[in-house]
């Protein structure tokens, strides 16, 4: 069952993403042979272009440090070096706006917090070049961040000499791509539970979910938190799955679209499941924390330390798992084609573009293993919280 | 004299590694031995490797 799953969705992933990325890879080494020109990934161009203006504090450092067009000599190790660091370092990080391939991308709303709500369009920033204006305040992009500044744009400080962040509600391109993917879910998920209605025959999507689905009950659920009461947390364990795995997939897209790997989401998915486990728990889960039967009574205030110590790290490791792999696996994938670029020669090229597309082949089924595993260890510990003990 | 983190790192992520190897080299002998119970040394190992890899995560982040 676990192999046809992986085969599955390997299968598909393959089909779905990595053509274009292959073909991605392909221009990029045309692109950089041919003109010399710097495309460490998809939208690299303009995003570094982009970046170094983000992180300018003047112009003039800005024009010093990569020059017009943002070319760096194929000599210049060092100068490549850092605008690929620069480019994976943007693509990793949430953004204002959401921004696609070369000047295609649209701005998102930007919502504050400071004396009063102030709503404006990300658009303002002129891809953080600007300083935006907003109700006789002034707002800037620095490094992925909305500071206060003054008009000329300036960071103002409090009294203990810190910079002023206002509080940050935004649609961000993170918090966008959540939301588009929860519509998505709903509407998908939905319609194929409609279908059930007219025939027990699945059809259309819930050919390829219907599996899965049963996969999460029978394999998962259903062994580790028991027949009696595995139903209430099967909506919870499949919205989960499906929610980190669809996610880890957009992903791999070149969009750059990092959500399961901002350790925002996944303190929240993490905590979602820490708070279901306590208050789902029975009187034996408690018994088992703070006074574990059948050991020495001397024994028992050791082990309830450790068992508390516990109660945080579950939460903690699933946290830092997702996160962390997710994370790595884009630093990966997007260092080894930086390496193209850093070579700037044909030889590099072959056996790195086949390097990528190897990894990210082993990306696809790390995205679905994540998901597996995140979804896997919160029925474990459902089911310690609800187990019943026969005992003593 | 003073030992960089990065190193307990290292020797973290090494002790994880062999313990990740360990558990598949395990899980196939397993495996080897009873076909049939594939199926759940599979989860099993599965999610003890993915417990110590979280070991490893968090020494990584550590340093």
């Amino acid at each position: 069952m676990i192999s046809k799953l992986t085969a599955y969705s390997a299968l598909v992933g393959l089909l779905l993403f990595a053509a274009p990325a292959a073909a991605q890879d392909k221009d990029q080494a045309n692109t950089i042979h041919e003109e010399a020109h710097l495309d460490t990934h998809s939208a690299g161009a303009p995003t570094t272009q982009e970046h170094a203006e983000d992180s300018h504090e003047s112009h003039a450092e800005h024009s010093e440090e990569h020059g017009h067009a943002e070319f760096v000599p194929a000599s210049d190790t060092e100068g490549r070096k850092s605008v690929v660091k620069k480019t994976v370092e943007h693509h990793l990080a949430d953004s204002y706006e959401f921004h696609i391939v070369g000047p295609v991308g649209f701005p998102l709303p930007v919502i504050l917090y400071d004396n009063g709500l102030k709503v404006f369009s990300s658009a303002e920033f002129h891809h953080g070049e600007s300083v935006a204006e907003v109700d006789g305040e002034y707002y800037m992009v620095h490094h992925s961040k909305i500071y206060k500044t003054d008009a000329e744009g300036n960071m103002l400080k409090d009294e203990a000499g810190h910079h002023i962040k206002p509080l940050d509600f935004s649609i961000t391109k993170n918090v966008f791509m959540i939301i588009l993917m929860s519509v998505f879910m709903f509407f998908l998920f939905r319609g194929v539970a409609k279908t059930y209605q007219n025939s027990l025959v699945p059809s259309k999507a819930g050919r390829f979910l219907e599996p899965l689905i049963v996969f999460i009950r029978d394999e998962i659920a259903i062994p580790n938190i028991g027949e009696k009461h595995h139903k209430r947390y099967m909506s919870f364990l499949l919205t989960v799955f499906f929610f980190i795995w669809f996610l880890n997939l957009v992903g791999m897209t070149p969009l750059g679209v990092n959500v399961t790997g901002n350790i925002a989401v996944t303190v929240s998915l993490a905590l979602m499941t820490f708070f279901i486990t306590q208050f789902s728990g029975k009187k034996d889960y408690w018994m088992h924390i703070f006074w574990m039967p059948g050991v020495p009574v001397l024994l028992r205030p050791v082990l309830a330390v450790i068992e508390l110590i516990g109660l945080v790290v579950k939460p903690f490791s699933l946290t830092i798992r997702l996160y962390a792999n997710m994370l790595a696996g884009h630093v990966v994938i997007m260092s080894i084609l930086g390496l193209i670029y850093i070579f700037a020669s044909y030889t590099a090229a072959i056996p790195f573009t086949g390097l990528t597309l190897f990894l990210y082949v082993l990306e696809l089924l790390v995205a679905a293993l994540q998901a597996y595993i995140f979804t896997m260890l919160a029925s474990l510990y459902f089911g310690a919280a609800v187990e019943e003990h026969d005992h003593h | 004299m003073e030992i960089p983190t990065i190193v307990g790192a290292g020797l973290i992520v090494i002790g994880a590694g062999m313990g990740i190897g360990r558990i598949g080299g395990s899980a196939m002998e397993a495996i080897g031995r009873q076909p049939e119970a594939s199926g759940k040394i599979q989860t099993a190992m599965i999610i003890a490797a993915a417990l110590i890899e979280g070991i490893g995560f968090a020494a990584l982040f550590a340093a």
